[in-house]
């Protein structure tokens, strides 16, 4: 199945170059292309007296930005393409009410050392009047490896928390109530684990799945192939873990969000705004793809997929980018799969700040970058947003960093005013005019995609993975050579040292892991633990639906390194041939 | 000088999946002459030490953002001492915060380099360390 942007248009690449200020009468169209030209001549002799003070005017992403887009050059309608919010395409937003009837979730990324240190993290944020929880999990939980794994020395605990069995998760929410917070967890490979240990939690907190359980699961496993790296199983057998998941949650969570498909991690690797936007959609087209070829309605499950994208540093750029990103997602969810639920048109996204962007010198101005990209997020209509803590090149953030991060958030909403009115760029001719060429941007890639046979073969290939470290190359040595300026970096330098406070995780907490995962392995019942592991061997290897195999695993504390260990006996490992 | 190309072993120790900067550097490194084998993804500290022997590299760069320095970074510097090669230079690069440098260089890390380090001064410090004559 190829995705095609309008297919009764498809090809007209002539009548597209003349749509330019179609929706605009004879009349208004000519006066505008005349003061156009009145302004391209004034602007010339304005050069010509004194020359511009930069050579070339690009975007973060190294697209020539015009000077100044004028009415008759925006090809968009404002009654189909931009519209209102709330209807499709949903270019201006997906809620009728936008940030009015809700504001975005606050939802700060934590964790760290073990479950106790994390667990008080929390319940920290929430108190500050954080509204959503995040976890981050340590390298070893997300590779499924237990902490006593010679892959995990030095790792545990140190970039997220350490997760082994279930008891450690009992531990992560104590005294926090499912029933009420809602819960995104940053998981891919070993996601059906963790999912299934914090549905065994919410349960014996009395928690009910079928109606108040909420959550995100990242689980996008086509990304890790592209950028973030943390795979375990090959493509494929990775993918039907993830349709096992659909199919369970669409029955005993429906609240649950599956899968949180993620171009930020593709954004950090390097690529450029277009391509994240047009390879995280592309993988989302996968993961519909696989939903149905598993024999699912596409209205049963597409509800339940959600986003995750980066903001950078060019505030337009993004601000487009998210809104293109509405506008692709519901044409290709109608127009391609033939989805009739509204719901499953509506692309809902989460969006952390860009961590790449943060510079180690001087680095309060990091605080200034996370509040203009925060800023674009919100302008973009995000759903949920995380703002990074100025500390981030040195360690995880501290207390007090986070809290400055959390505060950036609230001045958005509480001073800035920008909350008031719905999509207010809107609109704007520079605007909607790159918001129109990031749409035409990522069907372009599509296609590109589509000849390599779909995104998992053009994975197989390595062609994003080749066109990323590409972009990745040509941004450093725009900053090498000093065409783009970065303060502190190449630019209005002090020389003075840094001096901050910085998190700092021990190694005690590898022996703290170590003695909890032999304690739970003291307590359990090890024949239940051979036969639900056995069980869920067979399971793997035939065609049951893995997630109540999995839970059967957790409930009777089976560690994650064991559990990923049966699947890795059915399934295999994954190498990749590295490109540079 | 001898006219062989030096060679450069870059890796990344441990489970960390952040290449970017890894492969910012090997490609940096190649277009200034080097000879740049790139280990790839979850080496461990043996794993590299022995890529290192065999490949009779003149130098190994280290890429961490991990948090796991203290640990992986000493244990490729041992690993190759105790191969006798300790005339192979060690550098390593990523998120190391401060306190955590001096440890490192006594445990035989030559030199790191953190976030903001241009490829310049990588190509620039390689080339004095190993009297390489920068081919651009």
């Amino acid at each position: 199945m190829t995705v095609q942007e309008k297919p009764s248009e498809a090809g007209a690449a002539t009548a597209a170059a003349d749509a330019s200020g179609r929706h605009l009468s004879g009349e208004v169209r000519r006066g505008a292309r005349a003061a156009r030209e009145r302004w391209e001549q004034a602007s010339r002799s304005a050069a010509e007296k004194s020359t511009p003070w930069k050579e070339d005017f690009t975007s973060l992403s190294g697209e020539t930005v015009s000077p100044l887009v004028t009415a008759d050059q925006v090809k968009s309608e404002p009654l189909d393409d931009i519209g209102v919010p709330g209807e499709f395409p949903y270019t201006r937003g997906i809620r009728p009410n936008g940030y009015r009837g809700r504001l975005w979730t606050m939802r700060q990324f934590a964790g760290f050392g073990t479950a106790k240190d994390t667990n008080r993290r929390f319940r920290y944020l929430l108190d500050h009047g954080q509204t959503g929880l995040s976890v981050a999990f340590d390298l070893p939980t997300l590779y499924g490896y237990d902490c006593d794994h010679e892959m995990s020395r030095g790792e545990v605990g140190k970039c997220g928390v350490a997760v082994s069995t279930l008891a450690d998760m009992e531990q992560l929410f104590d005294s926090i109530p499912l029933a009420k917070v809602s819960t995104s967890m940053t998981i891919n490979s070993t996601a059906p684990i963790l999912f299934a240990m914090y549905l065994v939690v919410a349960e014996q907190q009395g928690a009910n799945w079928k109606t108040e359980v909420r959550g995100t699961l990242q689980n996008d496993i086509l990304k890790e192939y592209i950028a973030q790296k943390e795979f375990i199983y090959p493509p494929r057998p990775s993918m039907r873990l993830i349709t096992d998941q659909f199919a369970f949650a669409a029955r005993e969570v429906p609240r649950w969000n599956t899968v949180s498909i993620s171009g930020y991690h593709i954004r950090e690797a390097g690529s450029t705004a277009l391509q994240e936007l047009a390879f995280t959609l592309r993988d989302g087209i996968e993961y519909v793809r696989c939903g149905i070829e598993a024999g699912l309605d596409v209205d049963e499950f597409a509800p339940r997929l959600s986003f995750f994208f980066n903001s950078h540093s060019d505030f337009f750029e993004e601000i487009a980018k998210f809104r293109a990103a509405r506008r692709v997602w519901a044409t290709v969810m109608r127009d391609t799969f033939g989805a009739k639920d509204e719901r499953s048109w509506m692309l809902r996204f989460h969006t952390q700040t860009a961590g790449v962007s943060l510079v180690a010198q001087q680095p309060i101005n990091n605080v200034v970058r996370t509040a203009l990209q925060a800023l674009a997020a919100v302008l973009g209509g995000t759903q949920s947003l995380h703002t990074n803590s100025l500390d981030e090149t040195y360690a995880l953030p501290t207390e007090g960093s986070a809290r400055i991060a959390l505060r950036t958030q609230q001045i958005i909403a509480h001073e800035s005013g920008v909350i008031n009115t719905l999509d207010p760029l809107g609109g704007s001719y520079y605007l909607e005019d790159l918001t129109e060429k990031m749409v035409e941007g990522c069907f372009e890639y599509f296609r590109k995609i589509d000849e390599y046979g779909g995104m998992i073969e053009a994975i197989e290939a390595g062609y994003p993975q080749r066109e990323i470290v590409e972009a990745a190359y040509l941004a450093q040595q725009a900053v090498d050579s000093e065409r783009r300026l970065i303060v502190g970096l190449n630019a209005f330098r002090n020389d003075e040292e840094v001096d901050i406070e910085t998190l700092y995780i021990s190694d005690e907490v590898a022996e703290e892991q170590l003695q909890r995962l032999e304690e739970a392995r003291h307590q359990r019942d090890d024949g239940a633990v051979t036969r639900a592991l056995d069980g869920l061997r067979v399971g793997a290897a035939g065609e049951a639906n893995t997630m109540p195999l999995i839970l059967d695993c957790v409930r009777c504390y089976c560690s994650i390194g064991e559990i990923s260990d049966a699947l890795r006996d059915v399934f295999g490992c994954y190498e990749e041939s590295a490109v540079f | 000088m001898s006219n062989r190309r030096h060679r450069v072993l870059i890796a990344k120790p441990g489970l960390d999946g952040h290449d970017r900067g890894a492969k910012i550097v090997a490609r940096s490194l190649r277009d200034a002459g080097f000879e740049v084998i790139y280990a790839g993804l979850r080496q461990t500290p043996e794993q590299i030490a022995v890529a290192a022997v065999q490949e009779d590299v003149d130098a190994v760069g280290l890429s961490i953002l991990s948090g796991a320095h203290n640990t992986l970074l000493p244990a490729v510097a041992r690993l190759l001492r105790e191969q006798g090669a300790d005339d192979i230079l060690v550098f390593a690069g990523g998120i190391i915060p401060a306190q955590d440098i001096a440890g490192l260089k006594e445990s035989g890390i030559d030199e790191i380099f953190l976030p903001g380090t241009t490829t310049h001064a990588i190509v620039d410090y390689l080339s004095k360390k190993l009297g390489h004559q920068p081919s651009v």
